[in-house]
């Protein structure tokens, strides 16, 4: 196999809290063939150059959402993008952007679980409902309301892409607000006054500054942009009739 | 949590977003290209006279209100959240500046055409 004479300049983004106090570029050499991942670049390094490169991953098939990192400065998906697009200049990989790092390309996504736990990502029927009632039946056109907000991963590659989530922690975010429109789009759900509550205010939708990077880094299809404009809309005429409709949330 | 009273902001923003988006470019290619050419309108179109009259009749004031208006809220908000992403901190004077110099524009504005 002549093609594994190819040879490639990874720079890797390492902290080690024990060792270092900031974060320092780290570069290795990688012998790669076209159909190599950057995922599996990092972990050529981890078997054969330093097994304490510490990154998250599981799939690599781009639907676990662990493998997020920033990849020449853009969020990606490490399984999803490959080595051979980084030849011959040679790539940077960094820990995602705007979250705290733990480790390496390891970031700390506890602030993004509990934006995620907040919004109560699942399914509230409208009323109790036993067996025998069956399933719940939906239209092809009540589905399309939330399908492609539905295949949201949770890989934070849109919150690594977000100023207005870099410079305000309070925002929820695009993805955790996508989410909150996938729920409450769905004829089946019932919470939606609920949730709400968060995305009438500042900390939800009207957090966002419309720039719409979010939509241009999800490795899903997911349009958090557009779900978080629908929901603009949505929001502001139940801001102006909230006095005069008797139902929705009055505060 | 506390409502967020950017809904009217955003509603303003909106419309004018909108109106620029419909009318803008029209405008443009009608005031600033083709009646100075003198192509596809009388050479006449904007004359004193006729822009007066326009500016006196009912429909005529509320359009061009609503012009200056609507655009002016429009860049007054996206140069506020654009100052805001580009990291100027300073939130509360950039508001007061952006949404202050729509709002005077719309009172100027309002208070001239109703003047005519
Ligand atoms: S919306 Fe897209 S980019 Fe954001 S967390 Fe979900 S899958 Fe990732
Ligand atoms: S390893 Fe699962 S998404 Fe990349």
């Amino acid at each position: 196999m002549t093609d594994t004479e190819k040879v490639i300049e990874i720079q890797v983004l390492r902290y080690r809290p024990e060792q270092e106090t900031e974060p320092v570029l780290q570069s290795f050499k990688v012998p790669f063939t076209d159909d190599m991942s950057v995922l599996q670049g990092l972990q050529y390094i981890k078997d054969y150059l330093d097994g304490t490169v510490s990154f998250r991953w599981s799939c690599r098939m781009a639907i676990c959402g662990s493998c997020g990192m920033m990849i020449d400065g853009k969020p990606k998906l490490s399984c999803k993008t490959f080595l051979r697009e980084y030849y011959p200049a040679g790539l940077r990989i960094e820990a995602l952007a705007h979250m705290p790092i733990e480790r390496d390309l390891i970031v700390d996504a506890g602030d993004f679980i509990t934006k995620l736990e907040s919004i109560k990502p699942y399914i509230i029927p409208k009323e109790p409902r036993t067996l025998e009632q069956g399933e719940y039946l939906q239209t092809p056109q009540q589905r399309d309301m939330y399908e492609q907000f539905s295949s949201c991963i949770n890989c934070m590659l849109c919150y690594a892409a977000c100023p207005q989530y870099g410079l305000d922690k309070t925002f929820t975010g695009p993805g955790v607000l996508a989410l909150m429109h996938r729920y409450n789009a769905d004829s089946r759900d019932g919470a939606s006054a609920e949730r709400m509550d968060l995305g009438y205010a500042h900390e939800g939708f009207w957090g966002c500054t419309a720039v719409g990077y979010c939509s241009v880094v999800c490795p899903k299809g997911v349009d958090p942009a557009n779900a978080i404009n629908q929901n603009k809309m949505n929001s502001a005429i139940n801001y102006f009739t909230r006095f005069v409709t008797p139902k929705g949330g009055t505060k | 949590m506390k409502r967020s009273n950017e809904p009217i902001f955003w509603s303003l923003f909106g419309a004018g977003g909108m109106l620029a988006a419909l009318i803008g470019p029209a405008l443009v290619l009608i005031t600033g290209i083709a009646v100075p050419l003198g192509i596809l309108f009388p050479a006449d179109t904007m004359s004193y006279a006729h822009m007066l009259a326009f500016a006196q009749s009912w429909i005529g004031k509320i359009l061009l209100l609503a012009v200056i208006a609507l655009f002016m809220w429009h860049a007054a908000h996206r140069i506020a959240i654009l100052l805001h992403d580009f990291g100027v901190h300073a939130v509360t004077v950039v508001k007061v500046v952006c949404y202050g110099l729509a709002f005077a524009g719309t009172v100027i504005a309002a208070w001239t055409l109703l003047g005519l």
